[in-house]
């Protein structure tokens, strides 16, 4: 079938502004949104410019806004979106060029809620014991392969870019629930901030945008019901 | 820009990470890592379905029938003195990724769960044994995830998305890195005591492949370019289970919890090839007997290229539950849903056992003598132990990295500390900026994807699972060639910022010399052992064949590849025929 790809180009080294440039693509209906990327790049126009590295939605490099929503490029298929394809960068993080933008702020807010294992009590000579029930209680949170699709299509997030957003508290719910952890009162101490859960307006937006399926805005919620009541 | 480290680690997947962590609990160096990538997209986060450890959770386990089935797996090719390292320290490291916060999945007792994997056994060989240690079958995520969270926590310094484009070695010393900043452009210069070298495979040489785009084999390329070895590379593994076509990998933890592979008329043909432990024979052994049942004539689909893995018979909670991951592969890619029908799958390129020769402690050796080039040191894919020998297990991939990506960050932070730093070169960057420049103002008009997808198709019909001098001969006249038109390839975007363009086209030189090793040294070896399957040559030769290959590029001589070789380090287990 062939496609048109609507493509978001800015290259800050040459143009003033951004603009949309168009190719036609020849595609299988099983193909990749990164495929026909891949295609403009290697065959029609060599300067296009993104992230890509797994090809298979598990490294989160692709993370892009096709056809208005936030998607990973190598996870949505040409058949689920028709001949007419529209491709831009995430929003909320400035745009370096074409579709690749500056994560730096993004891992910033994820390194203020503590993404680490904490507690120091001696390690036992084997495992520390952890019950099925408890393991499955912070699961979905792991999934987490920290694209920024959720974050970068939270509209708090855009408005103010120091709320720390949905990725950085999906990666402190992992930790904050899981049996083994001694960091809760520490994590939840920053999430009580005014960057942290209490600027979530439970849009959803997150939620859907999700390529891992993670129910994003149920976790936020599961957090502020922890800082409301110190407990988990 | 010029910096200065004492331990610099280039790479940040699980062999990186684990390096730079342990080098950095040594007080008395500075560390920094360079990674070309955001360090969570390194590839280790695709791994999927476990780490073997002889826990013995779910049924009695010894580290000695690990190293049994390590050695017979290698089919006798792999060093004993580091399969036994292995085999005992795996089951330590285990226990303390755990300790690190790895989520492991639990049984009901609570404990580390385990399920069984290809090759893994109990008794040396005589029935298969749960050794995989998962979590879900995001294994390698939750590894890579759990090391980077600890490297945030032990304020590992990061330079992302940095391209090394040369290593800097003078007199048998290794002095620093030069590297390319891709946000700016800016050609980095980083002096160092030691360098630790753990960038992962090559898979980007083949047209279907499991490995990411990023994965093009650059610092075995660049250590090649300098006349320094490469060993076992004509050992390359193919995965059985790839998403047919695309090369997605569908985890052998699926045949671990009861997959079955089945050919056109639906018979479990792996009963005809391995009969004591049918679907969960090694990899090697599992991807050949497909491609034979293809070759005659019981494939499926309209060319009758690729078989089934049926995972139909097994309980929907034990496929969501288990494999969620692959069972989303298949329903996104394939729209097929694995617990109604069987997922089509061929094999697919995946591994490689061969690299940059190391000792056990992870430093890189000079030659077939032992003697080590100074300072440096490898660990994960890149490396070559040799514990994988002629064909890896399923699941020592991340024990290999979390082992002797330990013991090379422990040695190289040792050395370091006790070492000055060796001057640097005058303009030690000269030739990396020689080569931007080359390809920047080129004018040849070459086009580097085309060649790339020449590499890839031709090093996939003549150089894969099975091989003859013919194919191979053909192969290397295809790759001078390719290599010529190499050396016109002009990139278009001349820009500074985001180049990724002369990204590839650096990469693509990379593939180019990484696939001239692999296949002179595959050519070289006349007989078929573990991965390497010549058809001229179909048996095993231990009389001419049990050692290492090592292949150098002669550096006076364009062209010419000079093959060595080093004996296998034996010991408690005697090569045998390999059955199961």
């Amino acid at each position: 079938m062939q496609v048109t790809l609507k493509i978001h180009r800015f290259n800050p080294e040459k143009d003033q502004k951004p603009y949309w440039a168009e190719y036609q693509v020849e595609a299988e209906p099983g193909d990749r949104v990164l495929d026909l990327l891949n295609h403009v790049k290697w065959y029609l126009d060599p300067t296009l410019t993104y992230r890509r590295s797994c090809a298979h939605g598990v490294c989160g490099s692709d993370a892009m806004l096709i056809n208005g929503r936030n998607r990973l490029a190598c996870k949505v298929l040409i058949k689920d979106l028709g001949n007419k394809i529209t491709v831009e960068p995430i929003r909320g993080l400035k745009v370096e060029k074409d579709l690749l933008v500056d994560m730096d702020p993004f891992f910033d807010a994820y390194k203020a809620v503590l993404p680490f294992f904490i507690n120091d009590d001696p390690v036992p000579a084997g495992e520390r014991l952890q019950s099925v029930e408890d393991r499955e209680r912070f699961d979905q949170g792991t999934k987490c392969i920290l694209c920024a699709a959720c974050t970068t299509s939270c509209p708090i997030f855009w408005v103010n870019g120091r709320y720390l957003g949905p990725a950085a508290i999906v990666q402190a719910h992992r930790f904050i629930f899981d049996s083994r952890d001694k960091g809760t009162d520490q994590r939840l101490k920053v999430l009580n901030q005014n960057t942290g859960v209490w600027r979530c307006r439970t849009a959803y937006n997150c939620t859907e945008a999700c390529p891992r399926e993670i129910p994003v805005t149920q976790l936020i919620e599961e957090v502020k019901r922890a800082v409301l009541y110190q407990q988990v | 820009m010029h910096h200065r480290y004492d331990v610099l680690v280039v790479g940040a997947g699980g062999a990186g990470l684990m390096a730079a962590l342990y080098a950095s609990k040594n007080k008395n160096v500075s560390v920094a890592v360079l990674s070309k990538l955001y360090p969570t997209r390194s590839h280790t986060g695709a791994a999927q379905g476990g780490v073997g450890a002889a826990l013995g959770n779910v049924s009695e386990d010894h580290w000695e029938w690990h190293m049994f089935d390590t050695v017979k797996g290698g089919d006798y090719l792999t060093d004993q003195d580091a399969a036994e390292i292995f085999a005992k320290d795996i089951i330590e490291a285990v226990y303390e990724l755990e300790h690190m916060g790895l989520p492991f999945s639990r049984l009901p007792n609570g404990k580390i769960a385990q399920r069984k994997f290809g090759g893994h056994t109990k008794e040396f060989g005589k029935a298969a044994v749960e050794r995989a240690c998962y979590a879900v079958d995001r294994t390698g995520h939750m590894i890579l995830q759990t090391l980077y969270q600890q490297s945030v926590k032990a304020g590992v310094t990061f330079f992302n998305e940095y391209q090394v484009l040369d290593l800097i070695i003078e007199d048998g010393v290794c002095r620093g890195v030069v590297a390319y900043e891709l946000a700016t452009g800016e050609v980095h210069t980083y002096h160092a005591k030691a360098v630790i070298i753990a960038t992962g495979g090559y898979g980007r040489a083949f047209k279907v492949t499991s490995n990411a785009l990023s994965l093009t084999g650059d610092l075995m390329s660049i250590y090649y370019r300098k006349g320094l070895p490469l060993e076992d590379m004509e050992f390359y593994q193919f995965h059985p289970t790839g998403i047919a076509k695309m090369g997605i990998l569908i985890t052998e933890g699926a045949r671990g919890e009861g997959g079955i592979l089945r050919n056109d008329s639906g018979e479990r043909f792996m009963e005809r090839y391995a009969p004591t432990i049918k679907d969960l024979a090694p990899r090697d052994m599992v991807s050949r007997a497909i491609y034979m049942e293809i070759r005659e004539g019981r494939g499926l689909g309209k060319d009758k290229d690729y078989v089934n893995l049926d995972l139909t018979h097994l309980p929907r909670e034990i496929i969501e539950g288990r494999l969620p991951d692959i069972t989303d592969f298949a329903r996104t890619y394939l729209g097929v849903d694995p617990v109604t029908a069987p997922i089509p799958i061929q094999p697919t390129a995946h591994y490689a056992m061969g690299g940059i020769p190391t000792s056990i402690d992870g430093e890189a050796l000079l030659d077939e003598s032992g003697q080590t080039v100074r300072g440096l040191y490898a660990a994960g894919e890149v490396a070559c132990v040799s514990l994988h020998g002629a064909n890896r297990l399923g699941t020592n991939s991340l024990g290999d990295l979390i082992v002797f990506g330990r013991r090379a960050g422990v040695a190289a932070a040792k050395y370091a500390a006790g070492a000055e730093y060796a001057p640097l070169p005058v303009r030690a960057d000269a030739a990396a900026r020689a080569e931007i420049e080359r390809l920047k103002s080129g004018s040849g008009g070459e086009n580097a994807a085309k060649i790339r997808k020449e590499l890839q198709e031709t090093m996939m019909d003549n150089v894969s699972v099975f091989r003859t001098e013919e194919t191979m001969s053909r192969q290397v006249e295809i790759l001078k060639e390719l290599k010529e038109r190499y050396t016109r390839v002009s990139v278009q975007d001349t820009g500074m910022k985001y180049n990724t363009e002369l990204m590839e086209a650096m990469e693509l030189g990379y593939l180019l010399d990484v696939s001239e090793a692999m296949t002179y040294s595959a050519l070289n070896r006349k007989e078929s052992r573990g991965a390497h399957a010549r058809e001229d040559y179909p048996d095993r030769d231990d009389e001419g064949w049990l050692k290492h290959t090592m292949a150098f590029r002669d550096l006076a001589a364009p062209g010419k590849v000079n093959i060595r070789y080093k004996p296998v380090v034996l010991g408690r287990f005697e090569p045998k025929p390999r059955v199961y």
